[in-house]
């Protein structure tokens, strides 16, 4: 789409898009930039001589059992981030969507954990199942479940994925809501009139109308576990114990900054990147066909 | 609804509250935390009704932190994080409306590759490049600034690709009009687009706040020292320290006062937060 009408002047949109350009360069180009440079040499220790290594950096990954670990991890995770947490939002919007008395109330409880930081979350659900005051953890001792997550990899694993759901569940609910108050009234009334019950109704014509949400949400939950629960396992974790909870934006910043592997870590960034823009690319396709609806 | 099923309405309110209270347990025991002893949180079970200690736990990580030596007082952090925040919202708010407008109302050589060179920043998200971007930072002279903390993060799209959706759907009778009365292109910006944008400006902020707000892993990276240090990085790191005997009412303090803000901007701001979130994704 093209504005009709425009300003003629020959300096002033320079000066206007000037800033966000010269940021973008700086922050943004310049170091991706130096993670595709980097993440073709090799330096070493003491970081005075580098030398170029073409591609020895990625093949070396690729024959790195760790790597494949991280990766297949990543992607289990991924997928018990969004499985839990698209059903449990869809649960919920449904039932809220039912409600009219008090509707603003329930959503205003809802809403919140947005707006808490993921590493905060980390703490929170860390402190729960905290294995010598939590009280989670207490509970389940009570019905002979040992809990201890700084020691059991699965059990790490698990609080992780909790604490990643609980902090992304309001955005998920949120716009399932949205989605199911766009589907028109006129559509559920016919199949009620037709003898459709609610659970028949929700299947046949509900959750197939709702389907785009729930893709367009599948996206951007698989990036939010790819990407944005960094804080999480940093601060539940650290990636322990012996590496159970080690997703792939963990590794990078640990190989990077602990490991001091600048080429296998800027090598893990450039994968990262293209995972990124796969995963974009897919994401705006979509929103393109979700227009014409 | 479409029918009267009194059963389904009560099992909707029955499953909505659950979900709430689960959804608040966790915040309900760090509050209940916060308001004990330091003895009464080390026995388990510890208790799941607040206590009377309240006002001197948050009192005593306000002023001295969380009470060991050279830690830092939670004040002095929950500043630096409001500035941050703020200088995140306003500074991508600033920058993105006035390069949204040259974008929209302008015709000049290589506003494509203008468009472009922002539009692929939507793709990496900060976490991707980090070790790079703090190579970057570093050799700008940027480690433990506010600059260093804020100017990075701003380098980001969403908010110029909403601007740019609003500003389109602006009718060209106005821009029209604008410029029949002789109005330069400032003037119009500042008269009518700048006012007319308020509702958008108010939603870009709330969500750009939290973002702010949240930043862990950055922070964390280009401060070293306390007087730049946030307060969720100060948080995440205290409850990762290996206390011999750990202060969980001050850490569960602490936490609770990282929260607070933007929870609060949420709650208050709801209208503006769902209408920004939404509006974000298109």
């Amino acid at each position: 789409m093209e504005k009709r009408v425009t300003f003629n002047e020959r300096w002033l949109p320079y000066l206007l898009v000037g800033p966000q350009i010269v940021i973008t360069l700086v922050f943004f180009f310049w170091p991706s930039g130096q993670a595709i440079y980097q993440s073709v040499l090799l330096e070493d220790a003491f970081g005075g001589n580098t030398k170029f290594v073409f591609l020895d950096n990625f093949i070396h990954l690729f024959n790195d059992p760790g790597y494949y670990h991280s990766a297949r991890l990543t992607v289990v995770f991924s997928f018990l981030v969004a499985a839990v947490g698209l059903a449990a939002s869809l649960l919920l919007a449904v039932m809220a969507d039912r409600i009219i008395r008090g509707a603003t109330a329930y959503k205003t409880f809802l809403v919140w954990p947005y707006a808490v930081a993921p590493a905060v979350a980390g703490v929170l659900w860390g402190f729960l199942f905290n294995p010598s005051v939590g009280i989670i953890a207490w509970m389940l001792q009570g019905i002979g479940i040992e809990f201890n997550y700084v020691i059991n990899g699965n059990q790490a694993l698990l609080l992780v994925v909790i604490a990643a759901v609980w902090n992304q569940i309001s955005y998920n609910f949120l716009f399932f809501l949205a989605g199911l108050q766009s589907i028109p009234k006129s559509l559920i009334e016919a199949a009620a009139i037709d003898g459709a019950g609610p659970g028949r109704r929700f299947w046949d014509i509900v959750f197939p109308l709702l389907s785009p949400t729930g893709f367009f949400l599948l996206v951007v939950n698989i990036i939010y576990a790819f990407f944005g629960t960094f804080g999480v396992v940093d601060s539940l974790t650290k990636g322990g114990p012996a590496k159970a909870t080690e997703i792939l934006v963990f590794k990078v910043y640990n190989d990077g900054f602990r490991g001091q592997d600048l080429g296998g870590s800027s090598a893990q960034s450039v994968i990262l990147m293209l995972v990124v823009v796969l995963l974009t690319v897919v994401q705006f396709r979509f929103i393109e066909r979700r227009v014409h609806y | 609804m479409v029918e009267n099923r009194p059963f389904l309405t009560i099992l909707s309110h029955v499953v909505v509250l659950i979900g709430v209270a689960i959804i608040a347990f966790p915040v309900w025991m760090t509050f209940v935390a916060s308001t004990h002893s330091q003895q009464t949180m080390l026995q388990s079970p510890i208790p799941i009704w607040p206590g009377p200690h309240l006002i001197e736990n948050y009192a005593k990580v306000l002023t001295d932190g969380y009470g060991r030596v050279g830690s830092t007082p939670v004040m002095m952090t929950l500043t630096n994080s409001l500035i941050m925040a703020l200088g995140v919202a306003l500074g991508k708010i600033a920058i993105s409306i006035i390069s949204a407008f040259a974008i929209v109302y302008f015709r000049f050589p290589g506003r494509m590759y203008f468009f472009w060179a922002i539009f692929v920043t939507l793709m990496l998200p900060v976490e991707v490049r980090i070790v790079p971007t703090y190579g970057v930072v570093a050799s700008l002279g940027m480690l433990d600034s506010y600059s260093g903390l804020i100017i990075p993060l701003i380098a980001s799209a969403t908010a110029t690709f909403l601007f740019r959706q609003f500003f389109l759907s602006v009718p060209d009778e106005l821009t029209e009009a604008a410029r029949v009365d002789g109005a330069s292109p400032m003037r119009f910006f500042w008269d009518i687009l700048l006012p007319m944008s308020r509702t958008s400006i108010a939603a870009m902020f709330v969500i750009q706040f939290i973002y702010g707000w949240n930043q862990y892993l950055w922070p964390l990276l280009i401060t070293t020292k306390e007087s730049y240090y946030t307060v969720v990085m100060t948080v995440s790191r205290q409850a990762n320290v290996v206390d011999s005997v750990p202060s969980w009412n001050l850490l569960m303090a602490m936490a609770m006062l990282a929260m607070l803000p933007p929870v609060l901007v949420v709650v208050f701001m709801q209208r503006q937060f769902v209408r920004g979130l939404v509006e974000t994704e298109k």
